[in-house]
């Protein structure tokens, strides 16, 4: 048996090392892929972001180059801390944190000293670099708004976060991503794609040579330029006759569904998310809990549309042939059901038919109109489903399904809702707030501009869309198609007809533009504030809706303007200058824009949070800004 | 027998084995000594460059060793051993220290390492010794001799401070048993094994607690009866053992030693030493093994290993060497080289179990015993089954003088066996 002792272990020390070769190489194996191998590094080389053009070819987001100052701490012998410490315009002390952090991550490889240095703090101090050793700039490419305006429509660009990463793996850490508006929707175009270079490296993480003779390296490819469907000026004055306001505007051209301008207020100047400020800023934005800047009202605020949604009411009368053109509706100051009773504003036995009814607002005919057609089928509940098709058949109570990075689905209730409200009963006469776009109806402003669309266009709309162009690609179909609605064409002009009165003689009288036909409604919603767990009624919503000119109309659009008491009182101003900007490019009515610079809401927003009582509507006071403290317009726009 | 058989008598599948290893070691050192510059293969101030030069040289030297009579090797192995302890004596008063090691002369540009000739050298006597008539290991006197004819040549070279180079002398233990070495002396090996790393790893009191109750229990069960006090004699020496083997651990070893064999039994359970260890004496075998891992089963193909490229392993084409085996050629790679060695020992046990003299069957034997050290040492360190030892893996590793050990204790043993028919 001597002789199987060496044998035997032979044999024994064989096996044990292929198990243990099948346990680390097999089982266990990581088995680097080229990501994950850390003896590989990757270096990325990011392509040039596409550009952003507004639908006239004004330049309004480009790059431009950033500086930062990297240091290799293995590199840097003795300088003059000072003298550099003022070229980078720190100090002492932050200058010593930034080389004590650079050491303690690595002393072989670069780290951030200070980023984003201005174009003038870097001519200076490129030329007095070379006595720096161990320090170097490193060039990096950061975003430019050649524009004050439209914060909201382009967004801004960030570092990823993990949950980028997580859904995308093209994203790595340190990449910058659209967090919001078009630079977050158009983020695949714009963005290009990355080039990636292979680099072996060696044990010190020096870089030693390409991977595979670089056969593996890719290109970085361009982003493409885009052009949106925003006019630079429109949107610009009408975010100037925003200021000082709280709310949300949608201009849309209903012949192609392009969004004209999209206001939200209060805004900010999108270059205050850029470069070293970024971080201050967002944070600063993002804690205003009140005001809210970064909450795309125009998009985001969900509000109740009151009386523009009474043209919706009549559309669906019209169509469901419970009104007719010629009936007229008696109003008794207001709209008498059951034991309970709703006001209104004409005077005792006015007879209204649909224009005048439009015209003057009249509660106690779109109540009238609005129980027919619940009870035209026979019981409410099909009724209320009936109703709400039609109006949905608008684009609202829905996601538009555009290209906006925000949006709200709204509410138009149906059948189903109010089984959940009323499972036992369910009369038309519990929902008659709905009659004048109050109660559970409730719209964004870029819903309610795109039925007006719709109205203006007699009984059809594009989905509201914010891309013109990119260069060599076609608009997706869905913008391109007209979505029609259920209402027959022939019903939209006595509807447009009432709108036009609004005008010329009804509820905005005191807005008219010379020589322009503008269709319009005027809206003031009720609303509601829990303050110390108190429901407190504050100042009204003024809402306006328009679209102009009458016959080939080019814009349409919604205003919403928060606690402006009534419509034509905010709103309606601000329609009429925003139509007559765009349609004529001149203003006439200077009276009404100095009016609106002049007139701010501040005071009325500040009430809820003032502890003290306060009065509502007809009993409160105007803020006046003296036209000095008003800021100007950007650059010069409104041509003489 | 005619004449022109006497070229074919060699044992050409040992031969061929042979070749097979140091031609696909030299890949491995050429993969793993590039820089990422390009490969030319007779630049000779690479190390791949130098060892096509050893390799040269090597087919010379087996000539040389093929060509002289089988009978010198066994008529002057007493003077071939003491040439070699003159060598080892005289490279502790001449030599030159490499990596703490005072092991080689220096001979302008070349170094050369003696303790990798003495090998074969010690080999020769230790068969010259056993095979003599008067000789009877089974006898304590003859024994003593013998351990002492190892002993002589692995103190000199620990006290080169080549601590690994020293411990492959353990191989020839393999030889004596196969002679006839008494049976108690593997059971005492076995047992100071045992108890030795079990008093490291799981402390003095488990061991001598379980080492209790076997013994007790062995004790009355066992049919046959036996003595109290051999239980009890054992007890007592288990308990002396495990106490000096802490005492040796925590006292005596060297600080990096402690640490290996810290590694080796993973002593260490706090995760953040591990870590700081991961990056200290840990850092070697944390990256062979991450090298070896990332083979996967097929490997990443040959000079495409970026771990070895990136030279994240340090001595890779020396001590480390199976790694670029393990990254570039997968497990299956790895297991070709690991069956290759192993058929190659069992080729040579065999061949020596068929040697006529006792000479050639102690010499094979002692020939592959060695093989078996440097083989079970070297892989089973760079997996981390077995602590940090550094000795060369045979026909890999960079280095001459190894080769050239290796090829001579091989050749040698291949001319006695090409002669163990025409004996005399």
């Amino acid at each position: 048996m001597r002789q199987f002792l060496l044998f035997i272990s032979v044999i024994i020390v064989g096996i044990v090392f292929t198990a243990r070769l099948f346990y680390l190489q097999v089982y266990k194996s990581n088995n680097d892929s080229i990501f994950e191998d850390n003896a590989i590094r990757k270096v990325y080389d990011y392509p040039k972001r596409g550009f952003v053009y507004d639908r006239n070819g004004k330049l309004l987001v480009a790059n431009q180059p950033s500086y930062d100052v990297m240091v290799i701490p293995r590199e840097v012998e003795p300088l003059d801390t000072l003298e550099f410490c003022n070229l980078l315009k720190i100090d002492k002390e932050h200058f010593i944190k930034q080389i004590d952090k650079a050491k303690h991550y690595s002393w072989r490889l670069p780290s951030v000293m200070v980023s984003s240095l201005s174009k003038e703090d870097y001519a200076i101090l490129q030329e007095k670099m070379r006595k720096y050793h161990g320090f170097y700039i490193q060039k990096r490419s950061l975003r430019k708004y050649e524009t004050t305006i439209g914060a909201n429509v382009l967004g801004d660009i960030g570092e990823v976060n993990n949950r980028n990463i997580k859904n995308d793996p093209y994203y790595k850490r340190g990449d910058l991503i659209g967090k919001a508006g078009v630079e977050a929707s158009y983020e695949n175009t714009l963005r290009g794609r990355k080039g990636i270079k292979f680099i072996q490296k060696d044990r010190f993480n020096r870089n030693i040579g390409p991977y595979k003779d670089g056969t593996l390296d890719t290109l970085p490819k361009p982003g493409k330029d885009i052009k949106i469907t925003i006019d630079y000026e429109l949107q610009a004055y009408g975010e100037w006759l925003m200021q000082n306001k709280r709310g949300g505007v949608i201009a849309i051209e209903p012949s192609s569904g392009e969004i004209l301008a999209m206001i939200a207020a209060p805004t900010y100047n999108p270059n205050d998310l850029v470069g070293r400020k970024r971080s201050k800023n967002y944070t600063k934005l993002f804690n205003d809990s009140i005001a809210k800047p970064l909450f795309n009202r125009s998009l985001q605020g969900v509000y109740e549309p009151g009386s523009p949604f009474k043209l919706m009411n009549a559309l669906i009368g019209l169509q469901e042939n419970v009104i007719t053109t010629d009936e007229k509706i008696t109003c008794y100051s207001g709209y008498k059901y059951g034991n309970r009773f709703m006001k209104c504003h004409c005077h005792y036995g006015a007879r209204n038919d649909v224009s005048r009814g439009i015209q003057e607002s009249c509660n106690a005919y779109f109540a009238t109109t609005y129980r027919r057609i619940l009870e035209k089928p026979g019981n409410a509940r099909d009724g209320i489903e009936l109703w709400s098709n039609h109006a949905k058949s608008f684009g609202l109570g829905n996601f538009l399904n555009n290209d906006l990075y925000v949006g709200q689905k709204g509410r138009i209730p149906d059948k189903a809702y109010y089984q959940k409200a009323y499972p036992e009963r369910f009369y038309s006469t519990y929902t008659i707030s709905n009659a004048i776009g109050q109660g559970e109806v409730a719209t964004t402003p870029i819903q309610l501009a795109n039925m007006v669309a719709a109205i203006a266009n007699r009984g059809y709309y594009y989905t509201p869309h914010i891309v013109k162009a990119i260069e060599g690609e076609s608009l997706p179909k869905k913008f391109t198609t007209p979505k029609y609605t259920t209402i027959d064409k022939k019903h939209f002009e006595p509807v447009i007809e009432g709108m036009l009165n609004v005008y010329k003689k009804g509820t905005a009288s005191g807005l008219q533009v010379k020589g322009l036909e503008i269709c319009g409604k005027t809206g003031t919603v009720e609303n509601f504030a829990i303050i110390d767990s108190v429901k407190t009624q504050l100042t009204d919503h003024s809402i306006f809706v328009a679209f102009a000119p009458k016959d080939n109309p080019k814009i349409a659009l919604a205003v919403f303007v928060e606690n402006g008491y009534f419509g034509s009182r905010f709103a309606g101003k601000i329609a009429s200058l925003m139509i007559e900007k765009y349609v004529n490019n001149k203003i006439t009515r200077k009276d009404l824009e100095k009016w609106l610079l002049t007139h701010s809401l501040e005071n009325e927003y500040a009430k809820p949070y003032s502890g003290e009582p306060f009065k509502i509507n007809r009993e409160t006071q105007y803020q006046i800004i003296p036209m000095e403290e008003v800021k100007p317009l950007p650059d010069n726009i409104i041509p003489k | 027998m005619r004449q022109t058989d006497r070229h074919f008598k060699f044992d050409w599948l040992t031969i061929f084995l042979f070749f097979l290893l140091v031609g696909f070691g030299w890949l491995n050192i050429l993969s793993a000594s590039q820089n990422g510059d390009e490969i030319t293969i007779l630049n000779f101030t690479t190390s791949y460059g130098k060892q096509l030069v050893f390799i040269g040289l090597t087919c010379i030297l087996i000539l040389l060793i093929l060509a002289i009579d089988s009978k010198f090797y066994e008529r002057f192995s007493s003077i071939i051993y003491i040439i070699g302890l003159a060598l080892l004596v005289g490279v502790l008063l001449f030599g030159k220290t490499i990596n703490g090691a005072t092991s080689w002369y220096a001979i302008g540009p070349m170094t050369l390492q003696p303790s990798e000739f003495v090998k074969a050298a010690t080999a020769l006597a230790v068969a010259k010794y056993i095979s003599d008539l008067n000789t009877d290991i089974a006898k304590l006197k003859d024994q003593l001799r013998t351990i002492l004819i190892i002993a002589i040549p692995a103190l000199l070279i620990l006290l080169q401070n080549d601590t690994g180079s020293m411990l492959v002398y353990g191989a020839f233990f393999f030889v004596l048993y196969r002679e006839g070495l008494p049976k108690y002396y593997l059971w005492i090996i076995i047992f100071i094994a045992v108890v030795s790393i079990s008093a490291l790893k799981f402390n003095v009191l488990p061991t001598i607690l379980v080492v209790t109750i076997l013994l007790f229990g062995f004790y009355f069960f066992k049919r046959k009866k036996v003595k109290i006090s051999l239980p009890i004699g054992l007890l007592l020496l288990c308990l002396a053992l495990s106490f000096s083997v802490k005492f040796f651990y925590n006292n005596i070893l060297q600080p990096h030693q402690q640490d290996r064999i810290s590694l080796w039994l993973r002593l260490e359970k706090d995760p953040e030493k591990l870590e700081r260890m991961k990056k200290t004496f840990a850092y070697n075998l944390n990256e062979s093994e991450k090298a070896i891992s990332s083979g996967g089963l097929k490997g990443k193909g040959f000079l495409e290993g970026t771990r070895t490229t990136g030279k994240f392993v340090p001595e890779q084409d020396t001590d480390y060497i199976f790694t670029t085996v393990g990254e570039e050629w997968g497990f299956l790679g790895s297991f070709a080289v690991v069956l290759v060695f192993v058929i190659l020992i069992i080729r040579i046990l065999h061949l020596a179990e068929l040697q006529k003299s006792q000479f050639s069957r102690v010499y094979g034997y002692s020939v592959a015993a060695i093989f078996f050290f440097h083989f079970m040492i070297n892989i089973g360190m760079v997996m981390g089954l077995i602590p940090t030892i550094g000795i060369p893996l045979p026909f890999f590793s960079y280095g001459g003088s190894g080769l050239w050990g290796f090829t001579i204790l091989l050749f040698i043993f291949i001319k006695l066996d090409s002669n163990r028919i025409n004996e005399w």
